[in-house]
């Protein structure tokens, strides 16, 4: 039996990295630029990246309101850094006409910890994974300003959250697939493979 | 000092595997700076362009086009050519205006060898450096040392041997040199393919051959060891020097770029907004020739440009570095 296909938003960022990544747990990794790949996965991730470009590409090549449909229809998602802030409902210190996908009831902070100089590494205890901490990858990275009651946040740097998830919905502030530690991705595949994939 | 590179080496292999130490996060467990922080910056500006800007105004346009980042400096290679003298890091009032007026990653200049304009560079908040053949070298012997540095450096390089050199030195990007300011893309080509050749030979080489082959390219044979087996640079791999077009840009992700930097093409050109659109719409959907025909309509004039060819060598940037 083969995994499941899992999409990654290819318009900008890390996508070969989540590529592996998603390879090392089994699924099926595809490159999504179109609302006709998006229809063929079972899941989707939305890559490391700069939220601004990501999001003005989402408008011009149409896939902004595919995509908020998709999440609307259940489409498990999981997004890093970026993949974090567009999954938000509003962000903070972002641009205010930034396109956001949504889906997460929360507001993100964009480049909360501050500039590349404070660009960091730490191991980071994460509700829902086994084993030792995660060790977690900090790029100009966004936190969770506020979140929802149906948010459940899996971890926090000082008391800011940085894992969150709600349903089908899976967002981390730091980067997973840069460390070759792949249970983030292994919890994202699970929730997709209990959603019922074929959907 | 001299820079230890074995220590340097088993410092970034250890940060390739899973920690295995265990505690609560607390902000004493944090690490700045290290390599995969700055690498990792690179590899998340995968797919985009970074623009050069020479005002706060051009940098918002940049970012309203959808650049991933923006390069602060104070002039454009082509007016660097055009008016000459002595080019050097940009004003720091300058590189912090443009800091305030966007949300995205912002870049600046120091010149080869020059260590004090990138702890200056450091010191105003710039989220990468780039130790640039643009800027009139400082040093004719001697790179920057990157590793004493928090802040990321990006690079030039012409060959392998040059863009391992760099890595060793503490880079965490590399971008192909081409020739900046001349709008004309053939040395950005030659410089991407011989990158990717020497790459594709020392994948094919025994073992027992990256020895000589370190010899040969002049780079630490652990360095050389690991691109045999990565089949890659062991970080992010942009392009840059005479991109004008958006047809300019596609070509150059074809030929295997990660990204793409733009120099004096887009503010040097006749609408440098649309332009700076159809680029960054060029770069992410490089295969797709009907993607490539919509964007290329309409773009006004592109930047004049100067035949590489008929440059003298002390005019040629490129050559500057080793």
């Amino acid at each position: 039996m083969s995994g499941p296909r899992i999409g990654i938003l290819a318009l900008q960022g890390d996508v070969r990295e989540h590529a592996r990544a998603l390879s090392d747990v089994g699924a099926r990794p595809v490159e999504v630029r179109r609302t006709a790949e998006l229809a063929a996965v079972d899941g989707l991730v939305l890559p490391g990246g700069e939220s601004t470009t990501i999001g003005r590409l989402l408008r011009v090549f149409e896939l902004l309101e595919p995509l908020r449909a998709a999440v609307v229809a259940g489409l498990p998602v999981f997004g890093s850094c970026a993949g974090m802030i567009l999954l938000a409902r509003d962000v903070v210190d972002g641009r205010p006409d930034q396109p956001l996908i949504g889906g997460l009831d929360m507001v993100v902070r964009r480049n909360a910890f501050g500039r590349q100089v404070d660009s960091f590494e730490v191991d980071l205890d994460v509700d829902g994974v086994e084993g030792p901490p995660v060790h977690a990858v900090f790029i100009r990275a966004p936190w969770v300003e506020k979140a929802g009651d149906a948010v459940e946040v899996l971890a926090r740097v000082a008391e800011a959250p940085v894992a969150v998830r709600q349903g089908p919905l899976l967002a981390t502030a730091f980067h997973p697939e840069l460390t070759g530690d792949s249970r983030m991705h292994r919890l994202f595949v699970d929730i997709v493979r209990s959603s019922g994939s074929g959907r | 000092m001299v820079p230890d590179w074995s220590e340097k080496r088993r410092h970034i292999m250890s940060q390739g595997q899973t920690a295995a130490t265990a505690g609560p996060a607390t902000d004493s467990a944090r690490h700045a700076g290290t390599a995969r922080v700055k690498r990792g910056m690179a590899e998340m500006l995968k797919g985009g362009v970074i623009m050069d800007v020479v005002t706060a105004e051009q940098a918002r346009i940049a970012e309203d086009a959808g650049a991933v980042a923006v390069m602060a400096l104070e002039r454009v290679p082509a007016d660097i050519r055009a008016q000459g003298g002595v080019a050097r890091m940009s004003d720091p009032d300058m590189i912090s205006e443009i800091i305030e007026a966007v949300s995205i990653p912002v870049m600046a200049k120091a010149r080869i060898g020059h260590f004090v304009e990138a702890q200056v560079l450091q010191a105003l908040g710039v989220d990468y450096v780039d130790e640039s053949e643009v800027l009139t070298p400082a040093d004719p012997h001697h790179h920057i040392d990157k590793w004493s540095f928090t802040v990321p450096f990006v690079c030039g390089a012409t060959n392998l041997g040059e863009a391992l050199r760099r890595l060793a030195e503490g880079a965490a990007m590399i971008r192909s040199k081409g020739e900046a300011g001349t709008g004309e893309v053939s040395n950005a080509v030659v410089h991407m393919r011989t990158i990717r050749a020497e790459i594709g030979r020392l994948s094919a080489l025994p073992a027992e051959e990256l020895y000589a082959a370190a010899k040969e390219l002049r780079a630490p044979v652990e360095l050389v060891t690991e691109v045999a087996r990565l089949g890659r640079l062991p970080v992010v791999l942009f392009t840059a020097g005479g991109i004008a077009t958006p047809a300019d840009a596609a070509l150059m992700m074809q030929l295997g770029a990660d990204g793409v930097f733009v120099g004096s093409g887009i503010f040097k050109s006749g609408d440098p907004a649309r332009r700076a659109r159809a680029i960054v719409e060029a770069t992410t959907m490089f295969n797709d020739p009907d993607v490539l025909v919509k964007v290329s309509r309409g773009l006004g004039e592109a930047m004049v440009g100067i035949n590489v060819a008929e440059l003298p060598s002390a005019a040629r940037y490129a050559d500057r570095g080793w």
